[in-house]
């Protein structure tokens, strides 16, 4: 009613106004798009940019300040030996906190995809939502809680009589340290527990969109439901998989608080590239080992394009 | 339809009845899954009472309101708390101005290099927030802009603007063409189709994509690290305790106030999108 009220048929001027901008859509276009594009293209796209910049230029060896004259010198710097063990390792540990994540999730997504009721799927999916979207460094503490020598899981393996399997699982020499919060292990599960939601969620709308009739078909065909699984719904849920493993992969790479706060202080790319840019004032280096994760992740992204992840996201 | 009748054990809703095809193994795989993501928080909640204040005993020694009144009356922990919220509201404010802006250009008009603009959009929030942080730190040194609240509020709004532009670009998506023609031949103008008839269609995937972007402002860490001068968000505050513990007990108590913060916006975004499919949280 109030929009037949307020427009008489007289033209007040935001009538003429609006009419004018009607006749002129790019006008709008480029009155709507101006203000954000100018704050993502301008401000964070110009600073990203000038980062990767810098990574160009090196900071002088005497002075330690930059010296703005194009250089490789940095990057024959990130290639020493040290840097290149920090770099594999954090594209090790990406690696079986993907592998990890998607054992956990499959399950996980295959039950609610194909298994769940209306009501339990929604209680599913609000539990997997939540963890997302709750306090990053709440949930990385709960785990310093959980994994302390004192804590839950001592605890837990005490109860069943089974310290001393945890004590050798402890000993182990790479993946071991002196407790779990002190150890690969320990950061492997907070990464898992972390990223996991990232997984569950594209395997589950992957799975969501196998059609019944392939399922029937099989079935008629005379496939077990093994059979089934195997040849029909798992290279279907592939896409879902690699595009879950884009978000673990390329979130675990630039993670710089789960290796400070968990695990045997040797660095990962997140924490060199934090201590660089700060302490140390080498924001060239530091802007080279960035480029390390948009590499790596620029490669990974072709890798899971072929496998069909952009589709399933 | 013989293949109704082929496949036994089908529900009519066209999913496989549980009770056939669900094995035990399944059950209690998908069961642990959702423990191991749910569980952790639970001992948080638990450890704010306990009486221990040294170590991270399990089972606690004994069970206490204490720590609760003691972070009642620390001023440090209610400045960061009031700079938090206000970081929040506005990051919020911009990313909805901005989210809101972005999402009505991209609904309506096609152009050259729109995919480049939804690339942008999705670029805070896709790549690492380290390097969202490193750059907008580094381009604030070279800008000799010093290091304030505002430079946080920068940082948040940019990552927060998905998250809008999401919820609004898929409820303007769903929303009838027809209604906003109807409008226009009904004599409204450009302004009052907004007002009247495309805000009121929008508004709740506002609220929502608003509350998102508080709790993801509220709750953000790593660009606030590399943004921050010497202003601390509760966030920060607690970084600061986990890697330097000082007040352990009150540590907890802290997180214990994060989550409900957090929780209670995400939880009514959920609802106000729960019967669309613009899940709340799926560009997170």
């Amino acid at each position: 009613m109030s929009v037949a009220g307020a427009a008489p048929f007289r033209e007040g001027p935001l009538t003429r106004l609006s009419t004018a901008l009607y006749l002129r859509p790019r006008l709008v276009l480029l009155l709507l798009l101006l203000p954000p594009l100018l704050w993502l293209g301008v401000i964070y796209m110009g600073s990203l940019l000038a980062l990767l910049a810098q990574s160009f230029f090196a900071v002088d060896d005497f002075s330690g300040l930059t010296v703005y004259q194009p250089t490789l010198k940095t990057y024959a710097e990130l290639f020493t030996p040290a840097n290149v063990a920090i770099i594999l390792r954090t594209i090790a540990m990406a690696a079986a906190v993907t592998i990890g994540c998607a054992v956990i999730a499959f399950p996980l997504a295959y039950f609610m995809a194909r298994f769940a009721g209306v009501r339990a799927k929604a209680i599913f999916y609000l539990a997997v939502m939540l963890p997302l979207w709750s306090n990053y460094l709440v949930r990385v503490y709960s785990w310093k809680l959980i994994l302390a020598k004192e804590g839950v899981i001592t605890w837990l393996f005490g109860l069943v009589g089974l310290q001393g399997v945890l004590d050798h699982i402890l000993e182990l020499p790479v993946i071991g340290g002196p407790s779990l919060s002190a150890s690969y292990i320990g950061m492997w599960i907070v990464f898992m527990y972390i990223w996991l939601p990232f997984m569950v969620l594209p395997i589950e709308a992957a799975l969501e969109r196998v059609p019944r009739s392939f399922i029937e078909a099989s079935a008629d065909l005379g496939a077990r439901p093994r059979a089934t699984f195997r040849h029909v719904i798992l290279p279907l849920a592939v896409p879902g998989v690699a595009a879950g493993s884009i978000f673990t992969f390329s979130l675990t790479l630039g993670d710089y608080i789960i290796p400070n706060l968990i695990g045997n202080s040797r660095p990962f790319v997140g924490m060199v590239v934090y201590a660089y840019q700060g302490t140390a004032g080498n924001i060239p280096l530091a802007a080279a080992f960035t480029m390390v994760p948009i590499l790596v992740m620029a490669f990974y992204l072709a890798a899971a394009k072929r496998l069909g992840a952009f589709d399933a996201l | 339809m013989p293949s109704r009748a082929v496949a036994p054990g089908r529900a009519r809703n066209g999913q496989i009845r549980s009770g056939t095809g669900a094995g035990w193994g399944l059950k209690a795989a998908a069961t642990g899954g959702l423990l191991f993501l749910n569980l952790p928080l639970a001992f948080i909640l638990l450890y704010a009472f306990t009486t221990d204040d040294r170590s991270f005993a399990f089972p606690p020694p004994g069970l206490t309101l204490r720590w609760f009144a003691l972070a009642w009356t620390r001023p440090d922990i209610w400045q960061a708390l009031g700079l938090s919220v206000e970081v929040a509201l506005l990051g919020m404010t911009m990313a909805l101005l901005l989210g809101t802006l972005a999402a009505l250009a991209m609904y309506r008009f096609s152009f050259f290099g729109k995919e480049s603009v939804t690339l942008m959009i999705l670029l805070p929030i896709a790549l690492p927030g380290i390097v969202t942080g490193i750059s907008l730190r580094s381009a604030f040194a070279l800008a000799d802009i010093p290091f304030s609240y505002w430079t946080i509020v920068l940082g948040h709004a940019t990552f927060c603007i998905v998250v809008v532009y999401n919820n609004v670009i898929a409820r303007l998506r769903r929303t009838s063409p027809a209604l906003v023609e109807a409008s226009m031949d009904l004599g409204a103008n450009s302004f009052q189709t907004f007002r009247h008839v495309v805000l009121p269609n929008i508004a709740t995937a506002l609220l929502a994509g608003g509350m998102l972007a508080f709790a993801l402002s509220f709750d953000e860490v790593i660009v606030t690290t590399f943004t921050a001068g010497q202003q601390e968000t509760l966030p920060i505050w607690m970084l600061g305790q986990l890697l330097r513990p000082r007040d352990r007990p009150l540590t907890n108590v802290a997180a214990v106030f994060v989550i409900a913060v957090t929780f209670l916006p995400i939880i009514g975004a959920y609802y106000l999108t729960r019967d669309t499919h613009d899940a709340a949280g799926s560009g997170k």
